[in-house]
């Protein structure tokens, strides 16, 4: 190293070797300590074979995470073009439109915008606070034996496969709505509007249910993250002042984090809005927009995954990828906003869903 | 916790009891439908396991017996594809950006391969069908695979760019001092002092789409029969079942139950051998 003198007889620990560095410090390493100089030093030592290689190995590196975003504009670029046919056809009006007739040619997508966004509506008022009651549970409360396995099983749950949620709640989920529970909602809550009709079990409720189970997992590790990034003293100073736990929780904790389990909430509303398989088993699969949650209805991902190999004629593919196209992008405003908030308070650790 | 007496009100202490005995009750109402589901998934499916199931094709509808062979191995041979695609790309792109980026770019591509985890899986199906499946005219198990493939990226990216720079920066600086180039460095130091990490990653991203059905729907599209030309429609494990969940036979719900249990087991299993594999011999600290 140029910067160390080599002649000094008690070796001074150099600022590099001598430091331990701390993990995933590597950015916080001044400019003048990085490895750069002696790298090169070495390249000229070792001359022309090895220069090419490890610009090769670079240039190779350097096309992988070019490919990265070449996939996500590849995405976008296929979507816009495949949907032309329908964007010309029917413009705004293609949103406003609740008439979807694949024989008379008449495409409005209004009922699957519905039912996504209220299906994921009624998943984030069931999920949000049972994924942030768990959060708070396993930073806060659990023993500290009970701890790691509590968040491996919530963890496990984001690892089951979709289908198989939709095999569950078709199967146990929706007769248990069906023959308990939607008769009781309708007695109790009837008069809301919201839970009248004929209890068939699958609907826009169960869809709601398990788009919930689905997306706790994930609201849940993220929530944890960010009350763990809150400094330990802000919860001392709470506690110092003769708060119980719950004060302590919501002062401390919570108010701090809000923003990131803001993001993290707006993160689960992505994960619901593009959640097919599931929803697709359950949800009833009509173009219905109907108050009750207990009526069918039909969301963006459903009518895809349903009708896109059945699609004959090209305006029927355009209006569907046209509404692939609305899907990406409501899931990419909202997730990028969720990414935000969630750095906005994680900032330097990073975040893994 | 101090031993000072203090006076907490009643309603105070009431609040707290609430609180506690409402997370406490939110985690037992998250934990109930895991529980729930993989009891069911035991329950029904054990009966209906056999060698018969796990060897032969599906029967037609009426007809006793049949099983999900094809689809164990088409799902084999979709995700081989998948990781053979997903696998160096997200590793070559977490290299960079660890390795070589700094700054704006480096944020661009980690920004991006955010943005792509996530893009609905069903979306990456209609972009692969219009890639894949329409310049070839047909449903092949490779349009499944490609699409699988880009959904693995953006894991396998993040999760190796975040192992490579939890390995400590004196570790390159000292393969560097003995002379050794850059590029033996990065793959025979830094990549293998970070390799149990990875290989985790990698796992999870496989774990993943090991389950997707959405984009497989109009990629791979399914099949009745044995299949191993990666050029031909093909069965996967997560179709199987899907199709048989809404169908309205009772053999077929039974044949459903049997397949979601196989699936799980066979993620399991495949994310437990690579673990073990990983483990031996490998000297990095298990992240």
């Amino acid at each position: 190293m140029s910067t160390v003198p080599s002649n000094s007889a008690p070796r001074i620990p150099s600022p590099v070797f001598g430091k331990p560095h701390a993990i995933g410090e590597k950015r916080s390493v001044p400019e003048g300590e990085r490895t750069p100089a002696p790298v090169r030093r070495i390249n000229l030592r070792a001359g022309r074979a090895t220069k090419i290689a490890d610009d090769s190995f670079r240039y190779a590196m350097l096309t992988c995470s070019l490919s990265v975003m070449a996939i996500v504009v590849l995405i976008l670029h296929e979507l816009v073009t495949r949907s032309q046919l329908s964007v010309a056809k029917f413009g705004f009006k293609f949103f406003l439109g609740s008439d979807w007739d694949p024989v008379a040619g008449q495409f409005g997508a209004f009922p699957f915008l519905y039912g996504t966004l209220v299906s994921s509506l009624v998943a984030l008022v069931l999920a949000v606070p049972l994924a942030v009651g768990v959060a708070v549970f396993i930073t806060e409360i659990c023993p500290k034996a009970m701890r790691g396995f509590t968040s491996f099983t919530v963890e496990l749950l984001a690892a089951i496969p979709s289908v198989i949620y939709g095999l569950w709640a078709i199967f146990i989920l929706a007769p248990l709505l069906r023959n308990w529970v939607q008769p009781a909602l309708a007695k109790s809550l009837g008069w809301t509007g919201l839970f009248t009709g004929p209890p068939f079990g699958i609907g826009m409720l169960a869809a709601g249910i398990i788009l919930a189970i689905m997306i706790i997992p994930i609201i849940a590790s993220i929530t944890r993250e960010v009350l763990v990034a809150v400094p330990r003293h802000q919860r001392e100073a709470v506690l110092a002042l003769g708060a119980t736990r719950w004060e302590m929780v919501r002062m401390g904790v919570l108010r701090n984090g809000r923003a990131g389990i803001l993001g993290a909430v707006i993160l689960g509303l992505g994960r619901a809005m593009g959640e097919t398989m599931a929803v697709t088993m359950v949800i009833g699969n009509r173009p219905e927009i109907a108050k009750s949650l207990f009526a069918p209805a039909y969301t963006m991902a459903s009518v895809i995954a349903n009708e896109f190999t059945e699609a004959t004629g090209n305006l029927y593919l355009s209006a569907l990828i046209e509404i692939g196209l609305v899907l990406l992008l409501l899931t990419v405003i909202v997730n990028g906003l969720a990414r935000l908030l969630i750095w906005s308070i994680t900032r330097g650790t990073p975040s893994r869903v | 916790m101090s031993k000072v007496k203090q006076h907490v009100s009643l309603w105070r202490r009431t609040a707290n009891v609430l609180f506690t005995a409402g997370a406490g009750a939110a985690a037992v109402l998250v934990l109930a439908p895991l529980f729930a589901i993989l009891s069911y998934l035991v329950y029904k499916g054990v009966g209906a396991i056999n060698w018969e199931f796990l060897t032969n094709t599906p029967q037609p509808v009426g007809e006793a017996g049949g099983g999900m062979g094809n689809a164990i191995l088409g799902s084999a041979l979709i995700l081989g594809i998948a990781s053979l695609i997903g696998v160096p790309l997200g590793i070559g792109a977490g290299v960079y950006v660890s390795e070589f980026g700094r700054g704006r770019y480096a944020n661009m591509v980690r920004f991006t391969a955010d943005v792509l985890n996530g893009v609905p899986s069903i979306v990456i199906g209609i972009a692969a069908y219009t890639l894949v499946v329409l310049r070839q005219g047909h449903f092949s198990a490779f349009a499944g695979g490609v699409a699988l493939g880009i959904m693995m990226v953006p894991t396998v990216a993040r999760t190796t760019e975040e192992m490579l720079l939890m390995v400590p920066h004196a570790v390159r600086e000292a393969a560097l001092g003995l002379g050794v180039p850059q590029w033996r460095s990065t793959i025979s130091v830094a990549l293998r002092t970070a390799r149990s990490g990875i290989i985790t990653g990698v796992m999870l991203a496989f774990a993943r789409v090991a389950g997707e059905t959405a984009p497989l729907l109009f990629t791979a599209f399914g099949n009745q029969y044995w299949n191993t030309n990666p050029n031909q429609p093909t069965a996967a494990l997560p179709l199987q079942i899907f199709t048989y969940a809404i169908s309205p036979f009772e053999e077929w719900h039974r044949q459903a139950w049997a397949g979601a249990l196989v699936l799980i087991v066979l993620i399991v299993l495949a994310v437990a051998v690579v673990r073990l594999a990983a483990r031996r011999g490998s000297f990095a600290q298990q992240s």
